[in-house]
């Protein structure tokens, strides 16, 4: 039997990207585009002897979240990596182009939901999947300038890395719960390029201390940490579809500004804790090691916030 | 990657008015299928692709027990597999006709 607390709060971390969107929006109102059986599948895979996915591992749609129309991006971490690649490129792309340009019209959307699993570019298909990560960005940005803010919503198994954490940088708002990681250059590669003392990948603590969710909200990585529970995902995505900031000129500068302060705060430092340390956290070591509650609540009494995007 | 396709008879048509549903996902030791309600009667057909070769037999012998347990009339099968073992296949095929008769 499956115990009744996972029933009533699933985890994001455990459940597919179809059960996100299903958990994430309002019951019976989730519209998928180019569906699984319609079959627009990865040409290539089959050339390396792979199985492809029916919806190569992205799924897009259109649905609401409280009553209000957002359109939607989930990618599969558990297929392939949750790569971006030809076709999983081209359906993310042309879901926020069709977003802007149904900017102000009665097809408009509150805002793009987009949930990122990603360990990067699929290595089966990497010229195709570049492409698509830089038309993502570009695609995404002119989401942005229409005046809809783009929520990124970071808790899967394969994280957001490589092109995904680009991508999640360009994003008007950062949402990532404990299990997130952001980074773009991935813990095993590396290790591979500069060696296990600069990064041991097999040390998960070192791994989380570094790329994930905990760090990235201490250092303005991301802007809201929740509780791993996909009903935590869903109000925060509702909250902050709300609290995204303009994509002005203002903006861009205070972000520009935010990241140099950052570097030279803390530029020359080896790991989180010596940068928990220097901020003033009184336990730095503790950080990854209390509940999420305590977590949430040394967030609040410090007032964490970094407010350019 | 091998790919085939197995036919069947069931007892019945599936209940329920569901066209299509999918379930799992190609992971590692998982597989995905697509049910879609597209054949006539008692008629079953399941198209198998799989990454791992030379377990045709298997398939065969999953797919029997699985018409015998359920009826899933009418119904054609899609999968891909990535080396999922025969009963997370069985899982698979069960949640799928389960989601196909209850959805409306």
């Amino acid at each position: 039997m499956i115990p009744e607390e996972i029933v009533r709060s699933p985890s994001w971390y455990e459940s597919s990207a179809r059960n996100r969107i299903t958990g994430l929006l309002d019951a019976e109102t989730f519209r998928e585009i180019l569906g699984p059986a319609e079959r627009v599948m990865s040409p290539h895979l089959e050339l390396f002897d792979l199985p492809p996915a029916f919806d190569d591992g992205v799924i897009v749609g259109r649905g609401q979240l409280d009553g209000k129309p957002v359109a939607i991006i989930a990618q599969e971490g558990q297929f392939m990596g949750g790569t971006f690649a030809e076709v999983s490129g081209a359906k993310i792309v042309g879901l926020l182009r069709a977003v802007t340009a149904s900017a102000g019209t009665p097809d408009g959307v509150s805002a793009v939901l987009l949930l990122l699993d990603t360990g990067g570019v699929r290595l089966q298909e990497a010229n195709a999947g570049e492409l698509a990560v830089s038309e993502t960005v570009r695609a995404l940005l002119g989401v942005r300038a229409a005046g809809i803010p783009v929520v990124a919503l970071v808790g899967g198994r394969a994280g957001a890395f490589g092109g995904g954490g680009i991508v999640t940088a360009c994003c008007s708002h950062v949402v990532i719960s404990e299990q997130g990681r952001i980074s773009v250059t991935g813990p095993e590669v590396i290790e591979t390029n500069k060696g296990a003392e600069e990064f041991d990948s097999r040390d998960r603590a070192l791994v989380w201390r570094i790329t994930g969710g905990r760090s990235r909200v201490l250092l303005g990585g991301a802007d809201s940490y929740v509780k791993g529970d996909v009903a935590s995902f869903r109000a925060a995505a509702a909250r902050s579809r709300n609290a995204a900031p303009p994509f002005t000129l203002e903006t861009m500068a205070a972000e520009q500004d935010r990241l140099e302060k950052r570097l030279s705060s803390y530029g020359d430092c080896r790991d989180t804790p010596e940068i928990w340390a220097r901020a003033g956290l009184a336990d730095p070591a503790s950080v990854p090691d209390i509940d999420d509650d305590a977590f949430l609540a040394l967030l609040s009494e410090r007032e964490i916030k970094h407010d350019a995007r | 990657m091998e790919t085939f396709t197995i036919r069947a008879r069931a007892r019945a048509p599936l209940p329920g008015t569901g066209r299509q549903a999918i379930v799992g996902v190609v992971a590692s030791g998982n597989l995905e299928i697509l049910l879609e309600r597209s054949e006539t009667d008692n008629d079953v057909v399941v198209d198998v692709a799989t990454s791992a070769r030379g377990f045709r037999a298997v398939w065969e012998a999953v797919v029997a027990d699985f018409v015998t347990r359920s009826s899933p009339g009418g119904v054609r099968f899609s999968i891909h597999d990535n080396g999922a073992r025969p009963d997370t296949v069985t899982l698979r095929l069960l949640q799928g006709v389960k989601l196909l008769e209850t959805q409306p």
